[in-house]
C-alpha cells in the first residue's frame, strides 16, 4: 500500500484539494460506513486538544475503524525521556495509521519520514494544522458553491494565527482576494504578504472593523485575539473589543456571506449572531468530521471511486 | 614577474583562498583546525584586489570531503579551494551552496523538532537570491548571515 502522509496542505495541488472536497461530500451524504473495518487508527496527542481528537476519533469510529492512543502526554513514555522516534516506531507496530498532535514544530514531518505507516498531522505547534484547513476549505466550498475568486476577510490575530496562514497557502490556487483586519501588533507578518505578492494574490489591509469594511466579504473568518500574545497589556485592553463582531455590523453584508471561526470562541462574535443566517461556525465544526473522514481514507489509500462504489454504507 | 608569496607554499594539501577577512575565524572553527595535527598556515588581512582584504588558509596533507565543503559555502559562498599535490595545483574548485543542507546548520527555532530530538537538521535554500535557508521541518527562514552551525 502506498504511504500517503498528510503533513501540510501546502503539499497538495489544486486538483488534490478538489478531490478531497469531493470525498468529503460523499461522507456528508453517508457518514456511517464499514469502510475502515479491521483497521486500527492511533491518535497520539502529545499535546492535549479535545476538539480535534474527538473529531478524528469520531471520523474513524463512524467508518468502522478501531481507535487506540492517548489524549494526555503525561501518560506516555515521553515524560520518561523516550524520543518521538521511539514512540512512533512502537505504535507503527500496532496501528495502520497514526494521527498525531505535537507541541514541537516539524514533529509530523519528521514522523512521516521515519514511520512505516501514514501520518496525519493534527497540529504541530504553531506550524501546520492541515485538517483544520481542509474543513475550512470544505466549508467555503459548501457555502459559496466554489473556491475560485472569493473575497475572504481574515479578522483578529493574523500574526500568530496558524489557521489563517494555512488558509493563505491553500487558497492561492483559487485566485482569492484577501482582506487582513487586525490590530497593528497582530498584523499579517511580512513573510505571508510576500507570499501573496509572489503568487499574485491580491490583499488589502485594514485596522478598522465595521459594517462598511466587511460589506464586500464572501467569507468572514474570525480568530481569537489572545491576551498572552501581547507584550503591552494596555494595547490589549485597547484593541480587544475592537475586533468583536456585533449583530448590527452585518447590516450591509452580502447575502451569501458566511462567518467562520475555528473555535473555541471567547469574545470575538456576539452570541446574538448565533441565530443569524450568516453564522456558520457550528456547521463548520461538523464539516470537520467529513473532511477528516476524507483525510483518513486518502492516507490509507482509499480512492474517491472506492467511496462512490462503497457497499458498506450503514443507512 | 613572479610575485612573492605572503604565505609559504605547501607540498600536499588544501589551500582555501578568498576568505573575506572577517570570516576567517568562522572558517577555522568550522573546520576544527585547532585539532589538526599537520601544519596549518593562516594569513589574515592580506591585500586582495577583489575583496580589499582577504584571508587564506593552507592546510598540509588535508583533503576535504564534500560535506565539509558544503559547510564552507554556508559561511562564505565565494571561496576558492586549491588541491595541492607536489607543490602543484592539481584541482581548483569553487564551493557552491547546495540546494539541501543536512546536519550542518542549526535551526533558530527552539520549538523545532530538530532541537529536541536526536536527528539531523535539514534545510533548503530559500529565496530567489539564495540568501536564506528554510527549515525542512518547521519552515523557519534564516538569513544566511545569521546562520549558526550544528555543534558537533
Amino acid at each position: 500500500m502506498e504511504k500517503r502522509s498528510l503533513v501540510t496542505i501546502a503539499d497538495h495541488s489544486r486538483e488534490k484539494i478538489e478531490y478531497l472536497i469531493q470525498m468529503a461530500q460523499e461522507f456528508e451524504k453517508h457518514p456511517n460506513r464499514r469502510l475502515l473495518e479491521g483497521r486500527i487508527v492511533a491518535t497520539l496527542f502529545f499535546e492535549p486538544s479535545t476538539r480535534t481528537r474527538l473529531s478524528f476519533e469520531t471520523a474513524a469510529n463512524r467508518l468502522g475503524a478501531r481507535v487506540i492512543g492517548f489524549a494526555d502526554p503525561k501518560v506516555t513514555s515521553g515524560t520518561k525521556g523516550e524520543t518521538l522516534k521511539d514512540t512512533i516506531m512502537m505504535v507503527s507496530n500496532y496501528a495502520d495509521i497514526i494521527v498525531m498532535r505535537h507541541h514541537l514544530e516539524g514533529a509530523a514531518r519528521y514522523a512521516s519520514e521515519i514511520a512505516p505507516v501514514p501520518i496525519v498531522n493534527a497540529g504541530d505547534g504553531a506550524n501546520q494544522h492541515p485538517s483544520q484547513t481542509m474543513l475550512d476549505l470544505y466549508s467555503i466550498y459548501k457555502t459559496q458553491g466554489r473556491l475560485d475568486n472569493l473575497d475572504i476577510f481574515l479578522v483578529g490575530d493574523l500574526k500568530y494565527g496558524r489557521t489563517v496562514h494555512s488558509m493563505l497557502t491553500a487558497m492561492y490556487h483559487f485566485s482569492p482576494t484577501f482582506h487582513f483586519i487586525a490590530p497593528e501588533e497582530l498584523a499579517m507578518p511580512e513573510i505571508y504578504k510576500q507570499f501573496c505578492r509572489e503568487h499574485g494574490i491580491r490583499y488589502v489591509e485594514h485596522t478598522d472593523f465595521n459594517a462598511d469594511v466587511i460589506s464586500g466579504a464572501d467569507i468572514l473568518y474570525m480568530t481569537r485575539v489572545q491576551r498572552e500574545r501581547f507584550t503591552d497589556l494596555m494595547e490589549y485592553e485597547r484593541v480587544k473589543d475592537r475586533y468583536l463582531l456585533k449583530l448590527d455590523m452585518l447590516s450591509k453584508a452580502r447575502p451569501n456571506m458566511k462567518i467562520l471561526h475555528p473555535l473555541p470562541r471567547v469574545n470575538e462574535i456576539e452570541y446574538s449572531i448565533d441565530e443569524n443566517p450568516h453564522a456558520y461556525y457550528f456547521e463548520q465544526a461538523r464539516n470537520g468530521l467529513y473532511a477528516r473522514q476524507a483525510l483518513l481514507c486518502d492516507a490509507l489509500g482509499i480512492t474517491l471511486d472506492d467511496i462512490r462504489n462503497d457497499k458498506t454504507i450503514i443507512e | 614577474m613572479k610575485k612573492q608569496l605572503l604565505v609559504a607554499a605547501i607540498e600536499n594539501g588544501t589551500v582555501i583562498d578568498h576568505i573575506p577577512a572577517e570570516k576567517l575565524f568562522a572558517v577555522v572553527n568550522l573546520l576544527h583546525l585547532e585539532d589538526m595535527k599537520t601544519a596549518v598556515t593562516i594569513g589574515y588581512n592580506l591585500q586582495s584586489q577583489e575583496l580589499g582584504t582577504k584571508s587564506i588558509i593552507k592546510i598540509a596533507d588535508k583533503f576535504f570531503t564534500d560535506e565539509e565543503l558544503n559547510q564552507l559555502a554556508v559561511i562564505c559562498p565565494n571561496l576558492t579551494l586549491c588541491i595541492i599535490r607536489d607543490y602543484e595545483i592539481v584541482e581548483k574548485r569553487t564551493v557552491a551552496l547546495p540546494d539541501d543542507l543536512r546536519g550542518i546548520v542549526k535551526c533558530a527555532n527552539p520549538k523545532c523538532i530538530t532541537n529536541n530530538e536526536p536527528m539531523l537538521t535539514h534545510f533548503h535554500v530559500h529565496g530567489q537570491d539564495r540568501r536564506a535557508l528554510m527549515c525542512h521541518y518547521c519552515n523557519t527562514i534564516i538569513p544566511l548571515d545569521d546562520v549558526q552551525m550544528v555543534e558537533k
